[in-house]
């Protein structure tokens, strides 16, 4: 804890040092959407670029012609109105009719990623995920494990209306739990997706996901991490779901096969030796994030 | 002081026995004694909701938690949205309809006074009881404005205090959205055709039929949350065969319309006073009349925008992108319009046509992240993060309040007969531009980097935007405390002006001397004086 916060002091010290070149400690930098881990999150991004750009190229033309009117037509420069032009069919015909090309032009790859993303079918594995105020459980529907998932404590004591812990010496603070979603890389992994009292919303950025956990429904999602891209992956709930909504964090743990495979066998025996001998309903831990 | 010079100056009008001191506005039938009443009222919601909004930005202003509880927050995100929607921007455009209409189609007054006494003083009361849930045991409403079931349940013992405050709210929009209908409807001076109408009074119109259609609706589903909390019904509670989703589709099939009714009457004044400032006629106006009636009619089609990551089946999700995308084409009519109109005119900068400006470029931005949170795949990684608070702020603030303000320093000489200070008026108007863009643009990145709306705390990579945006948001609070004092100004000193206040403008209210008689248009004006008004 300590050498954390004075390595986090001296990156600060260093980030001031060194201008806008340091991004560690700034925040500058964050000013779009990453494209993510997952074929369908960089199809996402390139879509919400794609429409970027042509909001763009439409506000430089329209923007343009109200900046050239500003400057041209001043009383002071003495412009002199035209008062007769009310009215031109032609003109008002061809700013009706491109913008319609254009959406329709925007509407055709919008349509195609949302058919893909709405696919279900060939998953590999099949998790619940329930919603709860605050955090969540995840049930591996065939390999009979399953665990809570809350803020983790670290952060959970800086946040703290009275807490005297700077939020900068934290890990990852709010963006950390104690027990981590394992999923395997390379595998087409649905969600079933579901609230227990009121509702919430799962949302990993990287993976481009977030679909709402609703009591009495269950939603389906699905992702697929890219086979070089294992590591840990963070999001929030996106629906306010109450006092704590802003503090019941996502972090996906992504592994290679082979490691999801040893993770998913030794949880499973533990689970079970644990339920075994006290008979109890309630599921343990998991042993490591 | 005002009221004397009024009365001295029209003496015909000294035989209507209207009453003085308190009862003038407890007991006012006057449609300018009731605008300004809507409009003082509307002034003071503003700065409630806007400390409100200031208690938000200083918890956010850096990480960890410094000045208030969760729920506090989350009461105060609720409480900011219920204040300025119901209580600062839609009474705001109920005044200013009070105070125009009539005078813009040639009337006396409103078609119904005693009922606009009534739609008036329903308001205070509304509010009273909701802003006084901020001090019941639970605290105020904290489940969002838009109240989405199981959590608004939640509630305490504020949660029949909003329901009932609805209702009440509810009930005074759809009185005067029917005054105003009855008034344009009967009360046209002849020769005021529907298509001689004025902009701002046309958009009243399309936005009063849009009350009348979507508060009932509203009604109806607070009164089911309602029966849900205590009489035992079930409506959106699955445990009980309903669905919590289905109040998300009633409470957007009244929210999307809605959010025109905050727009619609705007887009009115814009279209008066960039005309104005021009010194040329609205181009296009019957294509702007079949533009806002359009937006008018799409608005009913669109509602499950709000709501892409319920789980929507696919073709729902499609019907819904595809109908929200054609709004870009009537509201793209809209802004090539306000251009073409000031394209070869003579153009002044006058504050009025300052905000009317920065409404034009401000608006436009915030259409384009509408335009980008219609694609369905790409609202996955928008919705419920800073880039729609973002958005929707960027058209209701430099939009809706932009509007509001453009059609005040437009008419505040009409309505007092005297000029306002107009470099106090300038100041306004920057600081507002300047602080609105460093309060909002930020929060376009936080949204797309990743951070959720409606939290009390983020993760600290946030924090540098988020400092810039609180910085914004303390320095558009404090310049807006230049309105008040510059109106208070203008009331009660500021240089005479004449009928026509401004040069280039046109329209029923400049014949009227200013300030205008107690009734507006006692004898029906002549078809020159309205086909002069009408220069379209």
């Amino acid at each position: 804890m300590m050498i954390r916060a004075r390595l986090a002091s001296l990156a600060l010290a260093l980030a001031a040092a060194c201008g806008p070149t340091a991004h560690a400690a700034s925040g500058w930098h964050l000013l779009n959407m990453t494209p993510g881990v997952t074929e369908m999150s960089r199809t996402i991004y390139e879509l919400h670029m794609l429409i970027f750009w042509v909001c763009v190229a439409i506000a430089v033309l329209v923007f343009g012609v109200m900046i050239y009117s500003l400057v041209k037509f001043r009383k002071s420069k003495g412009a002199v109105a035209d008062v007769t032009l009310v009215h031109n069919t032609q003109v008002e015909l061809v700013w009706t009719v491109i913008p319609v090309a254009i959406l329709v032009a925007m509407a055709v790859p919008a349509a195609r990623t949302l058919v893909a993303i709405e696919d279900t079918s060939k998953t590999e594995l099949t998790i619940k995920v329930t919603g709860f105020q605050w955090g969540w459980e995840y049930d591996y529907l065939d390999d009979g494990v399953t665990y809570f998932s809350h803020l983790d404590h670290a952060s959970n004591a800086a946040r703290q209306l009275d807490s005297t812990i700077d939020p900068n010496t934290v890990d990852n603070y709010l963006l950390n739990v104690d027990h981590p979603l394992v999923v395997p890389v390379g595998t087409k992994v649905r969600l079933l997706i579901t609230g227990a009292d009121v509702i919430h919303s799962w949302w990993v950025p990287a993976f481009g996901v977030k679909k709402d956990a609703i009591p009495g429904f269950v939603n389906e999602a699905w992702f697929k991490v890219d086979t070089d891209k294992p590591g840990l992956y963070r999001g929030q709930c996106a629906e306010l779901c109450g006092r704590d909504h802003g503090f019941m964090p996502i972090v996906v743990d992504v592994r290679t096969k082979a490691d999801y495979e040893t993770w998913v066998k030794a949880e499973a025996a533990a689970q079970k030796q644990a339920a075994a001998p006290a008979d109890a309903a309630a599921p343990a831990a998991p042993s490591a994030p | 002081m005002a009221d004397h010079a009024l009365d001295a100056a029209h003496d015909h009008d000294s035989h209507d026995h209207k009453p003085h001191g308190w009862r003038r506005w407890v007991y006012a039938t006057n449609h300018k004694d009731i605008g300004t009443m809507y409009l003082v009222f509307a002034c003071t919601m503003f700065f409630i909701g806007g400390a409100m909004a200031m208690v938000i930005r200083l918890e956010l202003f850096k990480p960890g938690m410094q000045f208030v509880d969760p729920q506090l927050f989350n009461s105060m995100t609720t409480m900011h949205a219920l204040v300025m929607i119901f209580g600062a921007v839609m009474p705001a455009w109920t005044g200013l309809a009070n105070w125009m209409i009539p005078m813009q189609v040639g009337a006396p007054d409103m078609a119904l006074p005693r009922l606009n006494n009534f739609s008036f003083w329903i308001l205070p009361f509304a509010f009273t009881l909701l802003l006084s849930s901020l001090f019941v045991p639970g605290g105020a409403p904290a489940g969002g404005w838009t109240m989405y079931p199981p959590l608004v349940l939640q509630n305490g013992a504020s949660f029949p205090m909003l329901i009932f405050s609805i209702h009440m709210m509810g009930a005074s929009s759809i009185l005067g959205a029917i005054n105003v209908v009855v008034t344009i409807m009967n009360m046209r001076a002849p020769g005021m055709t529907l298509l001689r109408m004025p902009l701002f009074v046309w958009t009243w119109l399309i936005t009063a039929y849009l009350l009348i259609a979507v508060m009932p609706v509203l009604a109806g589903a607070v009164t089911m949350l309602l029966t849900d909390h205590f009489f035992g019904t079930t409506f959106f509670t699955a445990a009980g065969g309903g669905d919590p989703v289905m109040f998300q589709h009633i409470f957007w099939f009244f929210g999307h319309p809605e959010v025109y009714i905050l727009i619609l009457p705007a887009f009115g004044i814009v279209s008066e006073v960039i005309p104005t400032f021009s010194r040329k006629p609205l181009f296009g106006y019957e294509a702007m009349v079949y533009a806002v009636a359009s937006i008018a009619f799409l608005s009913f089609i669109v509602w499950a925008h709000h709501m892409f990551t319920v789980g929507m089946p696919l073709a729902a999700q499609l019907f819904f992108m595809l109908s929200t995308m054609l709004i870009a084409i009537p509201t793209g009519v809209k802004v090539f319009n306000w251009t073409a109109t000031m394209w070869k005119g003579s153009l002044s900068f006058e504050p009025p046509m300052l905000f009317a400006l920065a409404f034009l470029f401000l608006f436009t931005i915030g259409g384009f992240s509408g335009l980008m949170l219609a694609i369905v795949p790409a609202d996955y990684q928008y919705q419920d993060t800073y880039f729609v608070v973002a958005h929707f702020h960027y058209v209701l603030v430099p939009g809706a309040v932009f509007g509001i303000m453009a059609g005040v320093y437009y008419w505040l000489p009409k309505w007092t007969g005297h000029m306002y200070n107009v470099r106090l008026a300038n100041w306004h108007f920057w600081l507002s531009t300047i602080f609105v863009n460093v309060l909002f643009f930020p929060q376009h990145f936080l949204g797309l980097a990743g951070m959720p709306r409606r939290i009390p705390d983020y993760a600290v990579q946030f924090t540098d935007w988020n400092m810039v945006s609180s910085i914004g948001a303390f320095g558009f609070g404090l310049s807006q405390l230049l309105f008040p004092l510059l109106i208070w100004q203008c009331v009660r000193s500021g240089a005479k002006v004449g009928n026509r206040a401004w040069e280039g403008a046109h329209g029923l209210e400049w014949e009227l001397p200013s300030p205008p008689p107690y009734h507006s248009w006692t004898e029906a004006p002549s078809d020159a004086l309205i086909a002069r008004g009408a220069s379209h």
